[in-house]
């Protein structure tokens, strides 16, 4: 263990580092470029490789072709540049290739405020490619947390081979904490499971267990295609049957491993609260302060986004009278919780975006009081 | 009996065939002279090959006709993905397979910059003149006035000489030669599967749409090949035509060749530097 005094954008990079990751492409972009600042740094002397890119369409299209070739690999990026990545992120759903994204939000639409923070890709994460597609987001809440959570963004990509959204705001990216760096023997690494031989290599009986994956050049002769395909990676782009059951089984894949995904903190009785507070990311910290000596207050923190436990937030917040959203956007993680309640428990947002403002824990308790 | 087997075929996933190219399609012609080029290496085990297409019916020869590894990608993306191959795992010979619309309009900006970088990979462009699977709409190398689907007036703009361009950048290897000029296309392939295994490699293939192009034009792609005899000059030839001569030639030859380190070798040498 070793002390260290990192930005969450710096944590992301250590991170990674000692998940694994050997391969890095991206494009400078505010408020995320510590992160591409440091593997250009760190990946040389630890005989990775990394690209500056030409543009984030070549960032992402790299990191899949280096993750084919075998190396574990990552793309750090901000909202504009996540905006230009979603086809390839839709790619890598398809061929299931296992990587990961690491978005800083930044106020937007367009170009917006890129030095300021937000929330508003929450969305977007999840549904920003076109088809049906399902992935993994984490959000972590502080460098530390950037830390410990990249490395399990690369396990889970791994274990599930897909690719994992890593979202962070400019808060998280640019502030400075102690974080303890693990060293090697400490850390709990999973590599994605090899091939043995007839084993289709894009398709499995059980969903939820992925299919092995070689790498390239090890004479399997493999069929990669963005198309539909069948389990030996053939393209069939006309019939029923093989595209409702490549989309079921991706599909299920995530949602079928949602007890080994899913990732919250809970402060608070869930039997005795009359609120809640439902949050992600920054904007908990604030959460955290203003529930403090509040003892009638659930805080709920959501550290996977998706895929969501609608059940186990309902059981949460079966009890309570009142939940409040904070959230640095004008409000999108607070569809998640209108879906879970009842139609008589009253859900407040706490809505701000914009010039690096946060949300004070006074305007958090203030929306309790309710 | 002896039973003769013809070459292309110990290449080819067998299974899938026939190809779903049109009759008459120049594709064949390209993959011939790949495919010779690879025998006459002996190289007859493509286990080492990465084959990287996008989206395009030239994008189809590697996927899933070749049998080699093969990544078909999203349209554009095809030299971006082969990048991550080769810098990931430097052992692969990295080949692109793709059409002018794939790696010169809407990959553009990947092909100018694999190219600046001088990056390890082999990229053939089949310019077939059109978007041929989507119908032959105009593409950024179909010649000024051409009737296509979007185009029905004449098409308005000048098209892009891909070869010469990429030649004024820092690849090792760029040349272009028509279907018809079988025999050179074939050496051309053998040059950057061979000798020059290092840098940016890039050879364009002028095989005009035996569909969208040559049918539109009541022609047979035997005719055309034969017109393409005396359309395809060498460059130097080309060079010293008249103005409104040269519009009706298209020059050949190669425009570039030199073997100076790739991408890779001078990354290798900045990781030896840091080791020191």
């Amino acid at each position: 263990m070793k002390r260290m005094f990192l930005s969450g954008n710096e944590a992301v990079a250590y991170g990674a580092i000692d998940a694994g990751c050997r391969f890095y492409a991206g494009y400078p972009i505010t408020p995320s470029s510590e992160i591409m600042h440091m593997m250009a740094k760190l990946l040389p002397e630890a005989g990775g490789v990394f690209i500056q890119a030409e543009d984030e369409l070549a960032a992402i299209n790299m990191i899949i072709g280096a993750s084919w070739a075998g190396l574990k690999s990552m793309a750090a990026t901000s909202g504009p540049g996540f905006s230009l990545m979603q086809e390839g992120i839709g790619y890598a759903v398809m061929t299931e290739t296992p990587l990961v994204i690491v978005d800083v939000m930044r106020a937007g639409p367009a170009t917006g405020q890129a030095t300021k923070a937000a929330q508003g890709d929450l969305m977007q994460t999840r549904w920003g490619r076109h088809g049906d597609q399902y992935l993994v987001v984490l959000a972590p809440e502080s460098p530390q947390e950037a830390y410990d959570l990249i490395i399990e963004a690369f396990n889970i990509s791994e274990s599930l081979r897909t690719p994992v959204v890593f979202l962070m705001d400019e808060f998280i990216g640019h502030g400075r904490e102690v974080v303890f760096r693990k060293e090697p023997g400490e850390i709990k690494l999973v590599e994605r499971r090899r091939s043995s031989d007839h084993e289709p290599l894009f398709g499995s009986d059980d969903p939820r267990i992925p299919p092995p994956m070689p790498r390239l050049g090890e004479g399997y002769y493999v069929l990669v295609t963005g198309s539909t395909h069948n389990e030996y990676g053939y393209r069939d782009v006309h019939s029923f049957e093989t595209h409702y059951k490549l989309v079921r089984r991706l599909k299920e894949k995530i949602w079928g491993n949602i007890d080994k995904v899913f990732k919250y903190e809970v402060i608070g009785d869930p039997g005795r609260a009359e609120k809640a507070i439902v949050c992600f990311g920054s904007t908990c910290r604030s959460a955290k302060e203003a529930v403090m000596g509040l003892d009638n207050v659930l805080l709920i923190r959501l550290i996977t986004l998706w895929p969501l436990n609608y059940d186990l937030l309902r059981e949460l917040l079966s009890n309570v009278r009142l939940v409040v959203v904070p959230e640095l956007s004008l409000g999108q993680l607070i569809y998640d919780v209108q879906q879970v309640i009842d139609s008589g428990i009253k859900v407040v947002g706490v809505n701000k975006v914009g010039g690096g403002v946060p949300i004070y824990p006074s305007e958090i308790k203030k929306a309790l009081e309710v | 009996m002896i039973k003769h087997e013809h070459l292309s075929l110990k290449y080819m996933r067998r299974e899938v065939l026939p190809t779903a190219f049109c009759p008459g399609c120049y594709n064949g012609i390209v993959m011939n002279a790949l495919f010779q080029a690879f025998e006459e290496l002996g190289i007859y085990d493509l286990r080492k090959y990465v084959f990287v297409s996008g989206i395009g019916c030239s994008s189809w020869i590697p996927s899933p006709y070749i049998k080699a590894d093969s990544l078909h990608t999203l349209h554009g993306r095809a030299i971006p993905v082969a990048t991550g191959v080769k810098l990931a795992n430097p052992e692969l010979e990295v080949i692109v397979i793709g059409g002018d619309g794939d790696l010169a309009s809407i990959g553009g900006n990947h092909l100018l910059h694999a190219a600046r970088r001088n990056m390890d990979l082999v990229v053939i462009m089949i310019n077939n003149l059109v978007y041929g699977m989507t119908r032959g709409q105009a593409a950024p190398t179909t010649p000024k006035g051409m009737v296509t689907p979007t185009t029905p007036y004449g098409n308005p703009e000048e098209p892009m000489d891909v070869a010469r361009l990429i030649a004024n950048t820092n690849a090792n290897y760029v040349a272009r030669w028509c279907v018809s000029q079988y025999l050179f296309l074939k050496n051309s392939f053998k040059k950057v599967l061979g000798e020059i295994k290092r840098g940016f490699r890039f050879i364009e293939v002028y095989a005009p749409c035996t569909t969208f192009v040559i049918r539109r034009e009541n022609k047979t792609p035997g005719q055309k090949l034969k017109e393409l005899m005396n359309t395809c000059i060498g460059y130097e030839k080309w060079e010293k035509l008249p103005a409104e001569e040269r519009t009706k030639h298209i020059p050949t030859g190669v425009f570039r060749e030199e073997d100076k380190p790739g991408f890779l070798d001078n990354y290798k040498q900045l990781i030896a530097r840091l080791k020191r």
